[in-house]
């Protein structure tokens, strides 16, 4: 099937992806990215729409439908798309035949889907036994609360981490997005990964069952010991607090407002030294108090500080404050806007974080890249996601061996 | 966790050294827990992060930092100095034992110490070295200084997180997120890099941007504006969106809080919401019962509808208010057990230990007792992010002491 990268890590794996949303998708899309063949599988009669952002917005122009959704089309670069109706014995003939020359299946659908269609760990393992299964469910395939539902957003709140994202006395801030669905999708690539080593070493495959609500709970450690050893939990007074930094303790350490409408300034002090070059910076006597060189005098006023800090902020352009103090050495940002960190910083633009891929319906797109670079096998996005069923004549001929009247047949049994 | 039976961990056999710093410890932790022999190095004194409380019963010690314990399990502890020669001597025979270096010093800090990918690797091409940076290696923003909260801030999370009330600052996540992050795409990158050894017979080095990395993990605030210049704005506990949407994190009859996420569409989303209140007895208070009842006579309303239809904005709204008349008087548990056996979805907004002592995450198997012999009494850890039986994730052992190690693996 397609011309292989020959230099791509992962060339030569394939995956048969049953992933989709976020979560899934973006575990495989980042396996695609590396070379590997992602051959994702959807189903014709819903037309792809289990996935909900196949359609969703924002969209590139005026055009909508399910060729249409921007994050359908980044989520998915590098992939080739299927269709499979796996109502139907013929589909999941097809299926197996996939499955019989993949070394890897993924799936995120609810926990039990996939062994309500036919295709339970034991089922694909009597197809091609060292096969490597990952599913990432919200709550794991067993358990009590194996059967409830989760979005991205649902898994942030019972994980633990949307409560600890907040300001103090106000409601939990959260996540703006889904941090799940990024994190859950990294996980399940490393689960994927280590799931591949692991068989080509021994020879074994074996079933991986992630829970994403446990990835996430994994993600607030330290928290959790204060708790399991000190029995201090963070539901108490004065918590969350997450501009401020408690562990490790540093001061000044916040957010603060500049000038301008929602523009904001993040200073973090790491230590004593850089507290010092702030202070020559601003240059004002409530600054340079010599009684402000500790960081215990610093803890102690930090309210006031912090006041101090906004004051000397709010009147200045943020990004001249955060040039002025980064050249003093001292970590400091502009809270960046999307088009801050997209267009307008060379942090992003010269790793080439912003590659353009190709969608056959919307044309050219700037997608996510990937954060890594490899030496030798570097990754490459420059095809966007598969129109529904775009490759399913490529994949089942060249791949699966049908001749064009078998496909032509299919297409027209609604198996595809 | 002491039980050396039974299969071993999907890494085994990789041996990784890794220089201990505070943002990729997750990553060291990681290929560990997943089995491989990971050795950190720390400088003589003790790498910064033993100093980070919290601190075991409070007592500040480096032995006793939760933030050392927790990112250091499953690794064995040298203290090598690498400004010395000795210490660099030391470092280049762990090196030529190893199958990844993971590392996250400053650019050029190690080639200014001849201990850098190309001089160690000359004559080991096998070698996979992993280097975890701010900003990556090169380039104009290499030397920036950076802490988790910049990295969020100027990275986009940040920008996404916070309060209808834009006079509140941008929130950064707690704990240590950016970290976290960029150690994850270590480990992805990590065992890219190894899958690709069995095939080529060589290593290669992996570069890691934390701040591309927190670039692309916002969703819709960036993937919206390079597809239509959308610039997304913060909401309390929900999406940050382009345009304001309605609350989806109510505050329950204990204080507590919950998220919603969709209100109800389907018919069956709105049986469900009528024998929920039905059954808590709210049937004549609520004061929209009718709407809900029409709701299901019509089967229920499509998203489509909304701008054609007054009568399908009043039911969806009614649906809306439901959940929240509901929010109101009952404990946040309840609503979320509640609302999900009735196949709506929607979340407690747990604290960590409350998340911990769930139910569900206990009987999975998520708590690991982790011995801490120092001290007489084992530790109750976060276990596993998944399953996999065939090659468990597994703690094999407490973060080490101070050159615990030493003598073991230097001969000292």
């Amino acid at each position: 099937v397609s011309p292989e990268r020959a230099r791509g890590a992962l060339s030569h794996l394939r995956i048969c992806d049953l992933s989709g949303q976020l979560a899934g998708a973006g575990a495989t899309r980042f396996l695609a990215a590396v070379g590997a063949q992602v051959i994702r599988v959807e189903d014709p009669v819903r037309q792809g729409t289990w996935d909900i952002v196949r359609g969703a917005g924002p969209f590139v122009d005026d055009r909508r439908g399910i060729e249409f959704g921007s994050g359908f089309n980044n989520h998915n670069v590098e992939k080739l798309g299927i269709t499979l109706n796996l109502r139907t014995e013929r589909g999941k003939q097809l299926l197996r035949a996939l499955v019989a020359v993949s070394d890897v299946v993924t799936e995120n659908f609810a926990a039990g889907v996939m062994a309500r269609m036919g295709f339970s760990y034991d089922e694909l393992r009597a197809i091609k036994p060292d096969i490597v299964y990952v599913s990432n469910s919200g709550f794991g395939a067993w358990g009590p609360t194996s059967s409830f539902k989760t979005w991205g957003p649902i898994v942030q709140a019972v994980s633990g981490l949307t409560f600890s994202s907040g300001l103090p006395e106000q409601p939990p801030a959260g996540w703006g997005f889904s941090y799940m669905d990024h994190m859950g999708a990294d996980i399940m690539a490393v689960a994927i990964l280590a799931g591949l080593v692991h068989r080509n070493r021994t020879g074994e495959g074996q079933w991986i069952d992630m829970s994403c609500t446990e990835a996430g709970t994994t993600l607030v450690g330290p928290d959790l010991l204060d708790y399991t050893v000190n029995g201090r939990p963070l539901r108490r007074q004065g918590q969350p607090d997450s501009n401020h930094s408690h562990a490790p303790l540093r001061v000044p350490h916040g957010i603060y407002p500049s000038g301008g409408d929602d523009n904001w300034v993040a200073i973090a002090c790491r230590d004593d030294d850089d507290w010092k070059r702030m202070a020559a910076l601003i240059d004002e006597p409530w600054a340079t108090d010599p009684r402000n060189d500790t960081l215990a005098e610093r803890a102690s006023v930090q309210e006031a500080l912090d006041a101090r800090i906004a004051e000397w902020t709010r009147t200045r352009d943020r990004f001249a404050v955060a040039e002025s103090l980064r050249a003093a050495g001292v970590p400091a940002t502009v809270v960046a806007r999307p088009e801050d960190r997209i267009d307008h910083d060379p942090g992003t633009s010269e790793w080439g974080l912003w590659p353009t891929a190709h969608h056959t319906e919307m044309g050219d797109v700037r997608v996510d890249g990937i954060p890594v670079h490899f030496s030798e096998t570097d990754w490459e996005i420059t095809r966007g996601g598969p129109c529904l069923g775009e490759h399913t004549h490529q994949v089942l001929s060249e791949l699966l061996g049908l001749d064009d009247a078998e496909i032509e047949q299919l297409a027209e049994d609604g198996i595809t | 966790v002491s039980n050396t039976t039974g299969p071993v961990g999907s890494l085994a056999g990789l041996t990784v050294v890794e220089l201990a710093s505070e943002h990729a410890a997750l990553a060291g932790k990681m290929l560990g827990d997943l089995g491989a022999d990971v050795i950190v190095v720390e400088p003589p004194g003790g790498h910064a992060s033993r100093a980070y409380g919290p601190f075991a019963d409070d007592v500040e010690d480096p032995e006793r930092s939760l933030w050392w314990w927790y990112y250091n399990t499953s690794k064995r502890g040298v203290v090598l100095d690498l400004t010395t020669d000795d210490g660099a001597a030391g470092f280049r025979r762990l090196v030529a034992g190893a199958d990844i270096v993971l590392e996250g010093e400053a650019p050029g800090a190690l080639a200014a110490l001849d201990l850098d990918h190309p001089e160690l690797r000359a004559d080991r091409e096998r070698l996979i070295w992993v280097s975890v940076t701010a900003f990556g290696r090169q380039g104009t923003r290499a030397h920036d200084p950076a802490t988790d909260l910049t990295l969020l801030a100027g990275g986009g999370p940040a920008w996404s997180c916070g309060y209808d009330d834009h006079a509140l600052p941008p929130v950064r996540g707690g704990g240590n997120q950016a970290f976290h992050i960029g150690s994850t795409w270590a480990v992805m990158a990590s065992l890219t890099a190894v899958l690709a050894r069995e095939v080529t017979g060589r290593g290669q080095h992996v570069d890691v941007s934390m701040h591309a990395a927190c670039n692309v993990t916002t969703e819709m605030g960036t993937y919206g504006f390079l597809a239509a210049r959308e610039t997304v704005l913060r909401q309390t506990g929900r999406h940050a969106m382009p345009t304001i949407s309605m609350p989806t994190q109510m505050r329950c009859a204990d204080g507590r809080y919950v998220t919603t996420g969709f209100p109800p569409r389907s018919q069956r989303d709105f049986e469900s919401l009528l024998e929920w209140i039905v059954t808590l007895g709210f049937r004549d208070e609520f004061p929209e019962t009718m709407l809900l009842d029409l709701a299901i006579e019509r089967g229920g309303v499509s998203i489509a509808e909304m701008s054609t239809d007054d009568l399908a904005r009043d039911i969806f709204g009614a649906g809306r208010e439901a959940l929240c008349f509901i929010a109101e008087r009952i404990s946040a548990e309840e609503f979320f057990v509640g609302g999900q056996t009735r196949g709506l979805a929607c979340g407690v907004v747990a604290s960590p230990e409350e998340a911990f002592e769930s139910e569900h995450i206990v009987a999975r198997g998520f708590h690991v007792d982790v011995q801490h012999e120092e001290l007489g009494r084992s530790v109750r850890y976060p276990g596993a992010p998944f399953l996999m039986p065939a090659s468990p994730w597994r703690i094999s052992r407490r973060a080490p002491h101070l050159g615990e190690h030493d003598a073991e693996i230097l001969n000292r």
